[in-house]
């Protein structure tokens, strides 16, 4: 029994020892890694050290630097060091990312090998693209089924999975959970104060919580801080707030439009109802909210200048970070619900709680068709996403790579970042949550996209100046809609709105 | 020289004029009939589908256009006034008269868009240092917010970054003046007024019609300072005609409609424009 107890010590301290050398040997070189080490996997270091891709070139166009321009520049470095490839970076604002791929793509040119968009633009660049190759999907099994999809377009995927969004509601943990505001909050409102079940009660705790130095820095605070701000990805922000009015669980057949008729839906009492909240949302939000994109959003709540707010997972990450000023003070849950939500085919209210998560787009990447560097493309993009690379970019905000994986809902991995144990959990259990429920809202993917999105944001932008009321400004929006359905061709539209409708119908 | 060898010397430059000016228009004026965009990227063939949208079915440029004549016109005037002044100064015999035509200079030497987003910087009404100030009297407006104090916001950036180009023209045309009638004017004991008024001005009057002219048509593509500061809001309330084919063009890839726009935004410019002039023409130079 000794010498097999003895036997059994020596072999385990050799597997853990060489497990830990396997882990310093890449984990030394590259300190971006150094918590994990590498990971084994398709596209590890080790595996990548591998390859000898000298004398090639790789040409990426991606965002900006910080958010996903840093990690593409990183690990192309990284790419370059371990395969002997040279890679060229360009760095495009979000705004012009779709045409400055779009434009080449249409004129038979393929100026760059890989090309960062967001998930969104899939219909529009997917003939353009070459589908990721099989060996590639086969080992993503730890990737989520909703990412999956979103990255596929009629069983083939276009988009190699770097991130994973999805919106929902940040909030200060430190004043909701407090016992001294929930008694302050009960004496002067006679309500609760809890993380808000429905936007009106996000409403009426973020008007309580506005104008005043609720957390004593000095400095006055607000209740929230959303993306407003037109043409800076705020017909987003205002789907988030839709969801809860108007995806109804038993109404099956479009959220954006009725899959049957392909009449818009955009201007039905239930998107009123949320913008007509939108518009009373003006008044707490800080000074110039109305003027706020996704930056502003991310540095008011990520430098605690508000209660609330909800998009994309950056605010979130950026405010846990060592370096915030409200570092696990901040908490995740679900988006808002509502007390009722339109049912078009009675053209009424059905009243009771309804919550929908938004599926909003994210980042996504692609390698074109016309590219003679496929090889090198797909090996770097699965690089990217190996799992140590992963790991490391989830803990830095500013990088926008979110999870999308499994094993990103474990709360461990979060928890090694320095989060606080009971933040990580409701984190996960957050996104998990979403993961899991079946009246989900995914982005619109149809031909045309960018049409309807921009006329929406147009329509929204004007009812929060007050140009128009909330009604007038969404009927606006659906005639606008109705154009575009016409120049587009309305079999176009609904063919390609149809997989978006089986996604948010849970029969894909 | 026969007529072949000045037609090979001609050459060189027709070459570029063609490739650079008129390749362009050219192209434009026929993307104008088509139906471009993202899903349909084909120079197919719509006839004047476009042009009907434009002219009846899209009130938002319209809307566009008018304000963009709002804020052009605006910005030169204040320009003019105050180019002059400045310009004005710095002619006669002052102190550090040579510092204060660099200084004046710099605004113009300056990129708009990152100045553009330092003004931005400026303006932001809970961080930037002017509500900042502001609030120490009770005020804090909302500069990039309300529909009218943005469009304030940014004739303030207009100004500021162009009021300059207008003082290098009108002290160049000073500075060209004869000095006869200034002398003439002295001796019939004329005051400063009155020599500005019948001598200066007048005299003045086609190099400010060209300052004029010049400073309209770049206002007229006013771009830059409204994405960066307000992309066109709140609402549509800063919106204006470059920027919102650029949004029709780049931002919703209607390449074919962006170009019906264009191309007809280039024609009721010249025409506005000619018509200007002419006024301009009549009014200052009538004697």
């Amino acid at each position: 029994m000794k010498l097999s107890a003895l036997v059994c010590t020596v072999v385990s301290v050799l597997l853990i020892g060489s497990q830990a050398a396997y882990a310093d040997k890449w984990g030394d070189q590259f300190p971006h890694i150094s918590a994990t080490g590498d990971i084994p996997g398709m596209g590890s270091y080790e595996a990548m050290s591998k390859k000898d891709y000298s004398g090639r070139t790789l040409r990426i166009n991606t965002h900006a630097i910080p958010v996903m321009g840093e990690p593409t520049a990183l690990h192309a470095e990284q790419f370059e060091k371990l395969t002997g490839a040279k890679v060229e970076i360009t760095h495009t604002p979000a705004g012009d990312l779709f045409s400055k791929a779009m434009i080449p793509f249409q004129a038979g040119q393929a100026p760059y090998d890989i090309v960062f968009g967001f998930s969104n633009f899939i219909n529009e660049w997917k003939r353009y693209l070459a589908p990721v190759p099989q060996r590639y999907v086969d080992q993503m099994d730890d990737v989520t089924a909703s990412h999956i999809a979103i990255a596929s377009w009629d069983g083939a995927m276009y988009q190699y999975p770097v991130d994973g969004d999805r919106h929902y509601l940040k909030y200060r943990k430190d004043v909701i959970d407090n016992p001294k505001m929930q008694a302050k909050y009960k004496a002067d409102t006679g309500k609760e104060l809890r993380v808000p079940r429905t936007w009106k009660e996000y409403g009426e705790i973020a008007t309580y919580f506005n104008g005043w130095d609720w957390d004593g820095d000095g400095e006055k605070e607000y209740g929230s801080a959303e993306v407003m701000k037109k043409d800076d990805l705020m017909y987003a922000a205002f789907y988030s707030r839709s969801a809860a009015y108007s995806k109804n669980p038993n109404t099956p057949g479009g959220f954006f439009f009725d899959l049957k008729t392909m009449e818009p839906l955009i201007n039905k009492p239930g998107f009123v109802e949320a913008l007509t909240d939108w518009v009373e949302a003006a008044k707490y939000v800080p000074p110039g909210g109305i003027n706020f994109g996704l930056g502003d959003e991310i540095n008011s709540f990520g430098g605690g200048q508000t209660l609330f707010s909800f998009s994309w997972d950056d605010a979130f990450v950026a405010a846990m970070q060592p370096d915030s000023p409200i570092t696990n003070q901040v908490g995740a849950a679900q988006l808002p619900g509502a007390e009722k939500v339109w049912n078009r085919k009675t053209n009424s209210w059905d009243e009771g709680f309804n919550q929908a998560p938004f599926f909003v787009w994210g980042w996504a990447v692609g390698v074109a068709e016309k590219s003679k560097n496929k090889d090198i493309a797909f090996d770097y993009l699965c690089f990217f996403a190996n799992g140590a690379n992963h790991q490391a970019d989830l803990g830095i905000g500013r990088f926008g790579v979110n999870p999308f994986m499994e094993a990103d809902f474990e709360v461990d991995i979060w928890t090694k970042l320095g989060w606080d144990p009971q933040v990580a959990k409701e984190y996960v259990q957050t996104l998990a949550d979403m993961e899991k429920s079946t009246n989900r809202v995914f982005p619109l993917r149809v031909p045309g996209t960018f049409q309807f999105n921009s006329a929406l944001a147009t329509g929204t932008a004007k009812a929060l100046a007050g140009q128009l009321s909330p009604q007038e400004a969404l009927d606006e929006v659906a005639a606008e809609w109705k154009s575009i359905i016409e120049r587009v061709g309305v079999d176009n539209v609904r063919k390609a709105y149809a997989v978006g409708v089986k996604m948010e119908d849970n029969e894909l | 020289m026969n007529f072949k060898h000045k037609f090979v010397f001609l050459l060189p430059g027709l070459i570029v004029l063609i490739g650079i000016i008129i390749f362009p228009i050219l192209f434009t004026i026929r993307l104008s009939f088509s139906g471009w965009n993202s899903f349909n990227p084909e120079l197919d063939f719509i006839g004047i589908k476009n042009y009907i949208r434009l002219f009846t079915a899209d009130p938002r440029f319209w809307q566009s256009f008018f304000r963009l004549s709002f804020l052009a016109i605006t910005t030169v005037f204040i320009q003019y006034v105050i180019g002059f002044a400045l310009a004005h100064m710095v002619w006669k015999d002052i102190k550090f008269k040579r510092f204060f035509r660099v200084l004046f200079l710099i605004p113009m030497m300056t990129t708009p868009v990152i100045m553009t987003v330092i003004w931005r910087t400026f303006f932001h009404e809970s961080l930037g240092p002017l509500n900042d100030f502001l609030s120490l009297f009770g005020m804090q407006p909302a500069w990039l917010s309300s529909p009218g104090l943005a469009k304030i916001a940014i004739i303030v950036v207009e100004v500021w970054q162009w009021t300059s180009f207008m003082f290098l023209l009108l002290l160049a045309g000073l500075l060209s003046l004869p000095k006869e009638p200034f002398l003439a004017a002295a001796i019939d004991g004329a005051s400063s007024f009155k020599k500005f008024i019948y001598v200066t001005f007048p005299l003045m009057a086609p190099i400010s019609i060209g300052a004029i002219i010049i400073r309209l048509i770049e206002a007229s593509k006013i771009m830059d300072t409204v994405f960066v500061l307000t992309s066109g809001g709140p609402g549509t309330s800063t919106e204006t005609s470059s920027y919102y084919i650029f949004i029709k063009g780049l931002r919703e890839f209607q390449m074919g409609y962006a170009a019906t726009v264009s191309f007809t935004y280039l024609i009721i410019m010249i025409i506005s424009l000619t018509i200007i002039s002419k006024v301009l023409t009549k009014v200052l130079m009538k004697e």
